[in-house]
């Protein structure tokens, strides 16, 4: 049994077959993975005894469960009006800049990926990120390069 | 403008901290439903996720109902730009809500209850869960055979509207379901649901705690207590404030505002921009009053100053409804992604300006046929700010 097969009878084993524990199964596959792969929806779909369709259906309205592969940490800066006010363009820039790719881009090294995500609701300290679950706030163009060298650095 | 800095009253009800939750539990328990509902009923509670529906109501009809399952579900898929209100509440006070939840069940006759929590929260978890195990000893002291799931969502703003939540509970794509049936009847896994707002679980236990009267001697005709308001945008003190209900737009502006505001955002994206020259004609509530316009809100108030475009505003909640649309039905789906393209052709002369007003009609289209209240609800901020700052959208 591979690592992926292990992890979706684990994760059907705690918390079983019926459908309303179809997203807690395709969150604990994202928390490992960072993304559904075609090869994952398959087994849950044979797993749970839905079809396939639905639960791609299901994993692609959700845009915190992606269906294409991301880094193992994933970057979602707000958008949303108030981040915008306060200067997230520049810290998009700055992020950019560091890691050297493109927003909606990976590194090369699959560390990281940058994507843009709608109200973070921090509104009151923006402008806001996410890196996985983990939340920052009022950030500069300095600050979030500091925040980003740790998560680059680490082994 | 001037400079006098007036204050609104600050209110201190949701965030007071409270040791014997426990006992105030006890009593509530003990006390007859139907004195429970009219109680809840008496207070005059709307929900304070915006929309606005009477609390006692919802417990009442719930409450009636024969089924033999049923569900307590608290909405904290918090979403609305502009609002984080309930992640506060929910880190502050969360005995104060799973208490709500509670005595709902207790009067529902429910055994189980959810926290839909919003993915961005996911980091809530580890102390929410902790919370809950002890809300559950105190439950078993109590002999209140009910008991408290966390369930997660994962970055849908739709899935705050309750039917397209029980959609997501049940695994499915966060699609809203036609009304009726409403929740009370036919909510999560089609059986009998009360979903409240995370704040007014908080409310009800205050007002279970003090009593209907006292939250009634809070706020002004229909607009019944306390909110919890989210701050942000050009103001030098953003945050959680607890304030009455009732206030105009004006007394908010000088209380928050950086002296130089030209309009405040209420409600939300889907909420309504104020501009300045109607700041003293609005109030803060859920019904009309004698004079002006009174505008519900789930507390989120966005301030602008005038250095913001108009434009820029109206094109980032564009952007925002396009994305988070569902997509399940045509006039939300298409209205969305027309709009944006609308507005961005407007303002590089691509279309004549006379094409804006084929937009507004457009939005008055949403709002009689999509078929929930995102795509109903475009049309509050599109034609107000398209109507005050018509200009801004053009040069």
């Amino acid at each position: 049994m591979d690592f992926q097969e292990k992890l979706v009878q684990g994760l059907i084993s705690k918390y079983g077959t019926d459908r309303e524990n179809l997203l807690p199964i395709l969150q604990g596959v994202v928390d490992q993975e960072r993304f559904l792969s075609e090869d994952v929806i398959l087994k849950i779909s044979k797993a749970m005894a839905i079809p396939a369709a639905h639960v791609y259906g299901t994993a692609s309205f959700y845009s915190f469960l992606d269906t294409e592969p991301r880094g193992k940490y994933v970057i979602r800066i707000c958008k949303t009006i108030t981040c915008s006010m306060k200067g997230k363009n520049q810290i998009l820039l700055a992020i950019e800049n560091f890691l050297k790719v493109k927003v909606g881009e990976t590194t090369i090294d699959k560390k990281f990926t940058i994507l843009q995500t709608n109200c973070l609701g921090w509104c009151h300290k923006a402008p806001a990120m996410l890196v996985n679950d983990e939340v920052y706030t009022e950030l500069t163009p300095e600050n979030v390069v500091d925040i980003l060298r740790e998560y680059k650095e680490e082994k | 403008m001037t400079t006098t800095k007036k204050q609104l009253h600050r209110i201190d009800l949701i965030f007071k901290n409270d040791e014997d939750c426990k006992e105030i539990l006890r009593k509530a328990l003990s006390k007859p439903n139907q004195e429970i509902i009219n109680e809840m009923v008496n207070s005059g509670l709307k929900g304070r996720g915006g929309a606005g529906f009477p609390t006692g109501l919802k417990w009442k009809l719930t409450a009636e109902s024969k089924e033999k399952d049923k569900y307590v579900i608290c909405n904290a898929d918090e979403g609305e730009p502009g609002t984080f209100k309930d992640r506060e509440i929910l880190s502050r006070v969360p005995h104060k809500v799973l208490s709500g939840m509670a005595v709902c069940a207790k009067i529902t006759g429910a055994r189980k209850g959810f926290i839909y929590l919003r993915g961005e929260y996911k980091f809530l978890v580890p102390e929410l869960k902790k919370e809950i195990r002890k809300f559950h000893d105190i439950l078993d002291d109590l002999g209140l055979d009910f008991r408290v799931e966390i369930f997660l969502g994962s970055g849908a703003y739709i899935c705050g509207e309750e039917s397209a939540l029980f959609e997501s509970m049940e695994g499915k794509r966060g699609e809203p379901r036609n009304k009726p049936p409403f929740p009370t009847e036919c909510g999560y896994l089609n059986k009998p649901t009360v979903i409240n707002n995370v704040e007014t679980l908080a409310h009800s236990y205050t007002i279970l705690k003090f009593g209907a009267q006292k939250f009634r001697d809070l706020g002004v005709k229909d607009s019944r207590g306390s909110k919890v308001f989210s701050v942000s945008g050009d103001t030098p003190i953003p945050g959680i404030y607890e304030l009455e209900l009732g206030m105009t737009v004006q007394d908010f502006v000088d209380d928050f505002g950086d002296g130089d505001t030209k309009a405040v955002q209420v409600g939300g994206a889907s909420g309504f921009l104020v501009p300045r020259k109607r700041f003293a004609k609005t109030t803060i509530g859920y019904q009309g009053k004698l004079t002006g316009i009174s505008l519900p809100t789930g507390g989120s108030m966005m301030i602008f100053n005038s250095s913001r475009s108009m434009y820029n505003v109206l094109n980032n909640y564009l952007d925002f409804f396009e994305e988070e649309s569902c997509g399940q039905c045509t006039p939300c789906r298409v209205g969305c992604q027309q709009l944006l393209k609308g507005i961005r052709a407007v303002k590089r002369g691509e279309k004549p300006t006379s094409y804006l007003d084929k937009l507004m009609k457009l939005t008055e289209t949403m709002k009689l046929t999509a078929k929930c209240g995102l795509g109903q609800s475009v049309a509050n901020s599109f034609s107000s700010i398209v109507e005050n700052f018509r200009e801004e959208m053009i040069y």
